[in-house]
């Protein structure tokens, strides 16, 4: 077991765990935050995906030693149930979910691309959400979440 | 979270000892005897259980509980029951709490599956709170001293026309109305809804977008330990030895289970148990025998296991004479592929199992892990929790099957199981491989006078109930074996679900060729059969148009009788622009429809594909449906549900396709298995919704699977002249040019 700093959704934690744990288990088990969920462990599916320092990553393939001072960003941090952030807000006007095990994920994806390109083009959400898979469908609502998200932020961007 | 085991039918006497104490001083209308006052069959899932306050409960505070024995499996079949319940109760959604599929809470409604949940439970709650209403509405006339129609009513408070003001818990004063419903009580007129039949935001999403506990992978229960099963290498597979001592001494491993090749490890930690997972695995010795079959393309494979024929239709006479085609079609296994892996938490507290499970039928889990356990079913509580979507028989009955196993090796301590990808991949029931053959005769004028269908499939519903329906069962010192299938009889069928096409045929033979004894676990993914012969049928509809020189659309017109079928197909087509459709190239349109089971929604799909010889790529450019499903309870919910079926049936239809060799499943992860992204879905997708109002809920969640998959083979077709019979229709096929 070693101690780890990390900074999540903007608050500091210490967490001791094995130095090879991923820092999806870390996120899920340890500071007990829901969002981003196993899928393959693999780097395959991006049920995972959070972000770190910015970027989209898949939390499975990350080890909690290799984090270090980046911020992770998960979707808990884009609001709550009663006060949802932007994204949040997109997501549930266009109900954008089927069964939903993906879409924690789906968000981080598309925060990371909102955080860079507030006003992506219909062709550049789709190309940036390709790493992420959805069984149920729900791929179109998706799309149309993300695109709502990005029609309500500010031109110069902003948190969703 | 405690496990209460009261049993519904103890809380239903419980509850008729209390209705004694309810003392009126006329006998009102809806007062009756303990005899059942309703000798025919009662709507839904009544008919199971016909006992009003299994329904629905009314606290003094007036809270109100729904309850349902059905689950929520992202189909969004909560919030939809909750409109029904609502509307009929006369009170605002949110104010009911709504309880789904528990062994000690709610009715038995057998599984959640075969779009039947708002024919069964809808229908049920529909009638159970038009009645509750309707004795409230008497009670309160009653202590207001004035007749019924002065009454009015707002969000679940009455109120006489001088003021006064009484809430249905008040009036019922902790009471529950422990009476047999009455289906005879009118429902309210569909013309005057405000809740069922309007958009409605699903109640389970907030917590799913902002991170809240909406899974049974989220619950994290006081003391919980992590278990993972090490599989066998092989479905064949015999264990010749394991050393467990090195990994029980890893860090937090607590215990290693061994029974026969059962072999599993319980730790501390998640990742703990994952790494003494793969320690396990490292630390056994198999002996792998070839038991699969060596030609593994789906149609010589199916073709060649044993076939029990079992015929469906026989109609008219067969050999009219005219222009005869025939074609074969095939289907390979297929995957549920959840995004998310099977999970259960299960604990074992003073001889009491407490399961958190996903399973689609957690009576029928109690029943398999009552065998399995040896233990009383009044000692197990099956909770259905929410996990990740299942589309049919996955391994959510498997994983919950192991978490039982492991709290039993392990008990007091709640154990959180889920499985790998490789496992979910390798070990979920599959979706059958399967062969059509189809034969028509077309006389001059261009009419199908006769038909010839034969289905062979493997078995589709493998589902617990028996304990050797559960994949750790089978794999103990002391296995259990799985109960042997049976197909499921028309008209809804199984194999032979959709196998008798919708069109009026005079002379037609249709036969199911059931086989029972494959080398692989075969078990229901969304739409059964339908999928394969709504596929064969409607690919083959356009080849007879072709042959007869006929459009499409106009071909299927001609031979359907049914009004709602012939709205779908126009629907659908004026929707799409059939008529002013131009090719241009590399582009083609296609069309299908089906009933779905024949009895069910009608669906009708028109899309265009783009289609890349060289590469093999099939985009699909755009697709419109037009479904009718009866009376519409949630409309969005409705397009979502068309919408998913249509992405993952593209999905199925132009990549899926497990692979394995003579030993081993070889299609483990999503790089073996791809599904489809977001370069593949449509640009644009569209539905049509004929709404029923006053029509029986028909169901949605399998309308879409067939007709998709004949709708994309038929564009593939219309675009570049190929046509391809064997699923999938991927890159492979498309280059190969077959």
């Amino acid at each position: 077991m070693t101690t780890y700093h990390l900074r999540v959704n903007g608050r500091d934690h210490a967490v001791d765990t094995d130095p090879d744990t991923p820092l999806l288990y870390v996120l899920r088990n340890d500071l007990q935050l829901n969002g981003a969920k196993f899928g393959c462990g693999l780097g395959q599916c991006g049920a995972c995906t959070v972000t770190l320092g910015g970027e989209a990553v898949m939390s499975c393939l990350v080890p909690v030693s290799v984090v270090g001072n980046r911020a992770v960003g998960t979707v808990e941090g884009l609001g709550t149930a009663k006060a949802p952030g932007v994204l949040q807000q997109a997501f549930i006007a266009e109900q954008a979910a089927q069964c939903g095990y993906c879409i924690a994920g789906m968000m981080m994806r598309a925060e990371s691309l909102l955080a860079k390109n507030p006003k992506p083009t219909d062709a550049q959400i789709r190309q940036h959400m390709m790493p992420n898979l959805c069984r149920c469908g729900t791929h179109m609502r998706i799309l149309r979440a993300v695109r709502r998200a990005a029609d309500a932020l500010p031109a110069k961007g902003g948190k969703a | 979270m405690t496990a209460g085991l009261e049993s519904p039918r103890r809380r239903q006497l419980l509850a008729a000892a209390g209705s004694l104490t309810m003392v009126f001083a006329v006998k009102p209308a809806w007062a009756q005897d303990e005899t059942p006052m309703n000798k025919g069959k009662l709507p839904g899932s009544l008919e199971k259980e016909p006992w009003l306050d299994a329904w629905i409960r009314i606290d003094a505070d007036n809270r109100i509980t729904v309850f349902t024995g059905k689950a929520e499996l992202g189909q969004g079949i909560k919030t939809a029951l909750l409109q029904v319940a609502a509307e009929e109760l006369l009170v605002a959604p949110g104010r009911i709490t709504l309880v789904t599929a528990d062994t000690a809470r709610t009715p038995n409604e057998g599984y959640t599956a075969g779009s039947h949940s708002m024919q069964d439970s809808g229908t049920a709650l529909r009638h159970a709170a038009a009645q509750v209403r309707q004795i409230l509405g008497e009670l309160a006339a009653r202590r207001f001293g004035i007749g019924a129609p002065a009454v009015t009513v707002r969000d679940g408070v009455f109120q006489a026309p001088d003021g006064r003001r009484a809430s249905y818990g008040e009036l019922l004063a902790g009471q529950q109305l422990h009476l047999r419903c009455n289906p005879a009580i009118p429902v309210r007129a569909p013309e005057g809804h405000t809740v069922a039949g309007k958009p409605l935001q699903r109640i389970d999403i907030p917590a799913k977008v902002t991170g809240g506990v909406a899974y049974v992978q989220d619950l994290r229960l006081p003391n919980m330990v992590h278990g993972r099963v090490v599989r066998p290498p092989t479905p064949g597979a015999r264990l010749l030895d394991v050393d467990t001592a090195a990994v029980a001494r890893l860090p937090g491993v607590l215990k290693v289970v061994r029974d026969g090749r059962f072999l599993a490890v319980i730790a501390d930690g998640e990742y703990r148990a994952v790494k003494a997972a793969a320690a396990l695995a490292k630390a056994t010795r198999w002996d792998t025998p070839a038991t699969l079959p060596a030609d593994t393309r789906p149609a010589p494979m199916v073709r060649a296991w044993p076939a029990k024929p079992y015929p469906i239709l026989e109609r008219g006479v067969p050999g009219s004479a005219g222009r005869t085609l025939a074609a074969m079609y095939s289907k390979p296994f297929q995957l549920h592929a959840s995004i998310g892996p099977s999970c259960a938490v299960a604990q074992l507290v003073n001889g009491q199992y407490t399961v958190w499970t996903h399973s689609q039928g957690v009576y029928p889990l109690r029943d398999a892990l009552s065998e399995l356990l040896g233990a009383d079913k009044a000692t197990i509580r099956c909770i259905h929790t929410e996990g990740s979507g299942c589309y049919g028989h996955n391994a959510a009955d498997d994983v919950a099957a192991d978490a039982a196993l492991l709290a039993r090796a392990f008990p007091g301590r709640p154990v959180r199981v889920q499985w790998m990808r490789e496992d979910e991949n390798g070990w979920e029931p599959f979706g059958p491989a399967m062969l059509t053959s189809a034969r028509a005769t077309l006389d001059g004028a261009g009419k199908i006078v006769d038909w010839q269908y034969d289905v062979w499939s493997p078995p589709h519903n493998t589902r617990p109930g028996k304990a050797g329906n559960l994949l750790a069962a089978t794999h103990l010192d002391k296995p259990f074996k799985p109960d042997t299938p049976t197909p499921s009889p028309q008209p809804e069928g199984s194999g032979d679900r959709n196998a008798i096409p919708y069109y009026v045929l005079p002379n037609a033979r249709v036969v199911h060729q059931f086989q029972d004894t494959i080398p692989l676990r075969s078990s229901a993914l969304r739409s059964l059969g339908a999928y394969c012969n709504v596929f064969s049928i409607e690919s083959f509809m356009d080849e007879l148009a072709h042959a007869a020189n006929v459009d499409p659309v106009a071909f299927r017109l001609r031979n359907l009788a049914d009004p709602r079928a012939i709205d779908v197909v126009r629907a659908a087509a004026k929707k799409f622009g059939w008529d002013s459709y131009k090719n241009t190239p590399r582009r083609g349109r296609g069309f299908a429809f089906a009933r779905y089971k024949n009895l069910a929604a009608f669906c009708a799909i028109a899309l265009e594909v783009e289609v890349a010889r060289d590469t093999g790529m099939v985009r699909i450019t755009r697709a419109v449906a037009a479904v009718d499903c009866g009376e519409v309870v949630n409309p969005d919910g409705v397009r979502n549900q068309i919408e998913g079926g249509i992405i993952q049936s593209a999905s199925w239809t132009l990549l899926e396709r497990i692979r394995f060799d003579e030993r081993r499943i070889l299609t483990r992860d999503w790089a073996q298995y791809p599904i489809l992204r977001f370069n593949q879905v449509p640009e644009r997708l569209e539905v049509e919704i004929i709404d029923r109002p006053g029509q029986p809920f028909l169901g949605t969640g399998e309308a879409s699977q067939g007709p998709t998959g004949a709708a994309i083979a038929n564009a593939i077709a219309d675009a570049c002249g190929l046509r391809l019979r064997d699923l999938p229709l991927d890159r492979a096929r498309l280059r190969a040019g077959r």
